[in-house]
Order: C-alpha cells, then structure tokens, then sequence
C-alpha cells in the first residue's frame, strides 16, 4: 500500500523526525515506516478529535514501543469564554451562561454559582425550603445521569458496548424527568438566584417515584456486568493508580478522592442546600484505581436513589409552597407556563401585568432588564458535583452584573493527574486512566 | 458548617465588625450613557464603589485561632506579620497576603499542624483598573480538611509589574491554575515550572479576561452599521 495516494493519511520528514498522519485504519502505513527507523521512540497526537478522549481534548504521548514515557494534555479546544460573556450580563442572566459549562451536570453549575450570589445577597436564610429540595433533586438526578454517562463512554473505551447502550438507556429516563420539570433536556438555567425558575409539574412525584423504582431493578445489571467480569476488572483494576497523597498535591476530588479512601464529600462536611437533613452515606473505596473509581460511582447512584426518594417525599408535603425568595426586589417577577406554542410567560402574569396593574409592569420591566443590584464582596460557596469540587468564585462591585465569576472546575483540576496516572503504564491504559478521572471538555475549557 | 452553635451570642461568637469600608471607585449615573446622549435626569448622580472593609480583633469563632496560629507560625518563619490586612465579608474570612511573602505563608499554611490547609482550590484572577497600584489580584482559596475550614487568601500585584511568585511547589495543583491566569490576566507567576498558555492559542495576543482587553463589535447588514461592543452598549450601570 502506497502511502502518497491517501490524501488524508500522508508522511512527511521534518527536522525533528519523520511525521505520520493517520485518521483510521491505516496503521500499515506506520509500522511500515518504523521499520525502516531503528529509533524505538515516537511520539503520538492523539485527538483533539478522537472518540476515546472524552471530547476535544488531546494528548501527546510519548511511546517507547507500547510503554507510556510521557503523556501531556492540550486543552483549551472548547474554551468559549462564558466567564467573560457573564460580566456583560445581568446576575439572573449568568444562570443561562454557566449552565452550558460541564453539559453533563448542569444543575450543578447552576447552583454553585447561585449560592455564591445569594451569600453575597445575604438571602442564604431566606430561600424557600421547597426551592432548596427541588435543588437537591435536581442536583441527584444529575448525578445519576453523570455518572451513567462516565460509566458508559468508559465501558464503550474498553469495548464493553453493552454497558455503554444501557447507559444511555438509563440517562435517557433522567433526562426525560428534567424535561419533565424545567422544560429542557439540558442547558437548563432553572436554578435562579433567590429560588428556581419553576414550581413542580402536576404528575411530576408520581414520574420521578416511578423513575426511582425502575431505577432499583436497572442499577443491579450495572454490578452484574461489571463488578467480577474478569474483562472488566484485568482493565481497570491497578490502572490509574493515584494515592492519596497524591490526590490532595494535585487537588483531586470527587470519585478519585473516596477511591482512594478518604470519604471526603463536600455534601457531609460543608452542606449546603439543606443536605445535613437527608439520610445518605458517602461511600469509599480502598484501591486507588479506575476499579475503585468505577465502584464509587456505582455506589453512589444507589445513595442519590435514597436522597431522591427523601425529596421526593418532602416535595409531596410542600404541595404549593413557594419556590422563589419572598423579597420582590429579587426574586424573577414572572411565573412559567406550558401554553400551545411551548413554554413561556403565564398568561395570568401577562393579564396583570399587561391590562390590571402599571406598577406590575414597571416593576417586572424593571427587574427583568436592570436586574437587582447584589452588594459589592466575594464569595466562594463549593459544591460536591460528580466530579469532585466545583465552586464559582463570585465577586461583585456593587453593580447588577457580575464582575467576575470563575469556576473552579473540578474537571479542570483532575485533569492534571493525566500525566502521573498514565506514565510508565500501557498506550490502552492511557484511555481507562482518563475514563477513571471522567473529565467534561466543557467544563475544563469553560 | 463550623462547629460554632448559632445561637451562642457569648463575645467571641459573635461576628467582628467589618470596620471601615474601602472605596476603591466611582459610579456614575444610571443607564451607562454619558454626555449629550443622556436624557434620563440621572447624569449627576455618583455612588461611591466601596468594598468591605477591615475586620477588627476579636473575629470570633474559629477565625481568631487561625490568624493566631498564622501569625505565630510565620514571626518563627522569620516574617513579621502574615496577612497586613484581613476581611470578613458574609462568613468568609480573606488574608491579604503581601505578594513577595506569599510561598512562605503559603508553606506554612499547609505544613502547621494547627493550620493544615492541605488542599488548593486554585488561583483565580480578578482585574480591578480603578484600583491604583493594584490593579491585579490574585484570590486563592485553601481548604483545611482536617479542620473543616476555608480561608481565601489575595494577593496584589500592580499592571505595571506583574509578578506574583508561584505556590506549585507548595500546592502542585495550581500548575494549570497559574497557566490560566496568566493566560487570561497576563499575570507572571514567577517560579512556575512552565508558565505558558492554557486555555487560548499559544499565538494569542492580550490577556482576555482584563477589564481592558479591547471587545469586538458585531457588524450588521445595514448601511454598514455595527452592534457595538458590550462594555460600549446602553446598560445599566
């Protein structure tokens, strides 16, 4: 086979040694042209578009035969500058922007961010009980649904096709429950600074009790697969290795961090969003490696099933309580609605404030296009996403924007261990040990 | 949260007053319009931008065992005071760190036995022109899991000389942290082991997220007019 004929899979001779370009299956030409090299070294790209990397992420590998001597990260592929974008837009507008951030938990970024501002509202006392459990279970089924995707495209890396298709079978029934209660699949933006956006939807317990029972029969055929399947286990277990020591140095949270033993979880140890009320364990594992990654997160669908069962059952005892901040100078003046051409704006709002009441009308005017001032200060307020540590450092002067918002993105950090994770171990190896850490390319770019 | 009971009003519970409040610039007007263009009536108005201010001693709770601690940890380590200033705004306690001072009391956050700041968050910037001679500020936020705490730390630098030495030997989680926020403020963090771009092309000019990196406008069909940028738009202010 000639390689010149293939327009997209050439070789060409640089100073720094002979380049290859491969997009599919035209490994041939590769181990043609080693052959000719007696140098064993070589130097891999991989990605940024490759479906292994978990998004535009790429790697470059340093290989001596199969062994990886040095593994690097590019990022910045998906970098999109929403940080930027939320200072020209108003404080409840920011909930729109950084929901897009890490797409496969967006409840999480929403709320992280929302409790940075209510702390500097000083309204951290005042939002609704019911608002504050529609957050938790919200903020669990997203876990659920992260979770399922992380085990699936990490079970499809190593080939386990089956555990990928039921995956997505399960994620598939969470995310028909968000679209269920805010309307949207994703990019949700429902959790608003003073409460969330929406009361719950008739029928929606009764969805969410059933979703829950399904989910007691689904989540065993995970453990049967997986747990003792030799396959499964010779690729995963002693991959990725990362101790505990070396998760604290390189900032580690969230699954790697309990995989190695340390049951730290921001929900037990900081709570937030009334968490110290629920009934739920923060479950560990002793390895240190993807096996033990893989495991935590199994485990803890099983205890978001238990915290959505309790919310579920305190959200039947707060039918019709408010979900929004009583104070009127913050909280979003218009109610949401299902009409015949979608959701919107209630007609009943729209009555008041359209044909009953002018000081309605400026005041929701006034609200929806100024917004509220928030007083000048920083805040930090961290949250236990999926993936470890997620927290928006939110600072503002005063004004009815945000003047600076940064998320600390667990994703981000825990993509650091890349390099420790994979060095001195196999090419295939590689791929399990980025599956292990689960990072979201939206979240590490922002 | 803290192991402090709410209700417990005894003196040293209580929250310390935040003192004077700092004024670090001036709003004027309402709608963002300056000149002849404004016609709303609101053209005069000023507000002063004041951040909180200096919290005085005793802090209460937990806060004073940490500055105690902090304090007598770095006058062993040879420096005569560790945070000149310090700020405690809705819960959250901020040492102003001196920038060249930053790696020792960094360190000794970390390895004191009664500070044990074990885990980084990170370092984010935040660029604050009106604030003369430092204009750059560098917020880190440390977490002591064995105490269940967290403090911010802040350090400054001005535009003119930005330089703030790196934490990675002590916090090696903040390699990427320090990357970004050089790539997006333009901060030099000295001492990293490879301070380059992370998040925007190697080739990029500017730093994007400073307060003046020049925003495009949005040309549109008709007789060549433009949306202009965001931060010249008709906005509130």
């Amino acid at each position: 086979m000639s390689t010149d004929q293939d327009l997209y899979a050439g070789s060409s001779d640089t100073t720094e040694g002979r380049v290859f370009t491969v997009t599919g299956q035209d490994w041939d030409s590769i181990v043609e042209g080693l052959s000719e090299e007696a140098d064993e070294r070589i130097v891999v790209n991989m990605g940024p578009q490759h479906p292994s990397t978990h998004g535009v992420l790429r790697l470059i590998l340093e290989l001596e035969g199969e062994t990886v001597t040095e593994a690097r990260c590019g990022i910045g592929y998906l970098h999109t500058g929403i940080e930027k974008n939320m200072e020209f837009r108003s404080w409840t507008q920011g909930v729109t922007f950084c929901t897009r951030m890490d797409y496969l938990s967006p409840f999480y970024n929403e709320a992280t961010y929302v409790l940075g501002v209510e702390r500097l509202l000083d309204i951290e006392d005042q939002v609704p009980e019911k608002a504050q459990v529609m957050r938790v279970l919200l903020m669990e089924l997203n876990r659920i649904s992260s979770h399922l995707v992380c085990i699936a495209t990490g079970g499809m890396e190593i080939g386990a096709l089956t555990v990928m298709t039921i995956g997505f079978r399960e994620r598939e029934l969470v995310l028909d429950l968000f679209e269920l209660i805010t309307g949207l699949r994703m990019n949700h933006a429902f959790i608003r600074p003073g409460g969330v956006a929406q009361d719950l939807p008739p029928g929606a317990l009764d969805e969410i009790r059933g979703f829950v029972a399904l989910m007691r029969k689904r989540l065993p055929e995970y453990a049967d697969l997986c747990n003792a399947n030799p396959i499964f286990k010779a690729r995963l277990e002693g991959v990725g290795h990362l101790d505990l020591e070396g998760c604290l140095a390189l900032g580690l949270s969230g699954p790697p961090l309990r995989a190695a033993g340390y049951p730290w979880d921001l929900r037990k140890t900081q709570p937030y969003c009334g968490y110290e009320t629920y009934d739920f364990d923060v479950q560990t594992w002793d390895t240190a490696d993807a096996y033990g990654r893989f495991r935590v997160r199994l485990a803890e669908m099983w205890e978001s099933l238990r915290i959505i069962e309790q919310a579920a059952d305190r959200l039947a005892r707060l039918d019709g309580a408010p979900v929004m901040v009583a104070d009127k100078k913050i909280a979003w003046p218009s109610q949401l609605a299902v009409g015949n051409d979608g959701m919107g704006n209630s007609l009943d709002h729209i009555r008041h404030i359209m044909g009953e009441s002018m000081e309605a009308l400026i005041h929701h005017f006034k609200l929806v296009t100024e917004g509220f001032r928030v007083p000048a200060g920083q805040a930090y307020v961290p949250i236990e996403s999926p993936r470890g540590e997620l927290g928006a450092h939110v600072v503002s002067d005063g004004g009815t924007r945000p003047f600076r918002a940064h998320f600390r993105d667990p994703s981000f950090t825990n993509l650091q261990a890349t390099s420790v994770m994979s060095e001195g171990g196999m090419v295939a190896d590689v791929i399990v040990a980025i599956a292990s850490i689960d990072p979201v390319m939206g979240g590490v770019d922002r | 949260m803290s192991e402090s009971d709410h209700t417990d009003i005894t003196p040293e519970n209580v929250p310390a007053p935040t003192g004077e409040v700092q004024q670090v610039g001036v709003r004027h007007g309402m709608f963002g319009v300056h000149g002849t263009g404004d016609t709303s009536g609101y053209g005069g108005l000023t507000r002063a931008i004041s951040y909180p201010g200096e919290a005085q001693r005793p802090y209460g709770g937990w806060y004073d065992e940490v500055a105690d601690a902090l304090e007598a940890a770095v006058r062993d380590g040879g420096l005569e005071v560790a945070a000149p200033r310090v700020v405690i705004h809705r819960g959250e306690i901020t040492f102003h760190v001196r920038r060249e001072d930053l790696p020792v009391v960094a360190k000794l956050l970390r390895d004191d036995e009664r500070l044990r700041f074990e885990f980084c968050s990170g370092v984010s910037g935040v660029h604050y022109p009106e604030d003369t001679g430092r204009e750059l500020h560098a917020v880190y936020h440390l977490l002591s899991m064995t105490h269940n705490r967290r403090i911010r730390l802040e350090v400054t630098a001005p535009d003119a000389d930005p330089h703030i030495p790196s934490i990675v030997a002590v916090y090696p989680t903040n390699d990427w942290h320090e990357r970004e926020t050089f790539d997006m403020f333009g901060i030099v963090f000295d001492g990293h082991p490879a301070l380059t771009r992370i998040l925007m092309p190697d080739d990029w000019p500017g730093h994007p997220q400073r307060k003046d990196y020049p925003l495009g406008g949005i040309p549109v069909e008709y007789k060549g007019g433009t949306v202009p940028p965001p931060d010249q738009r008709r906005s509130y202010n």
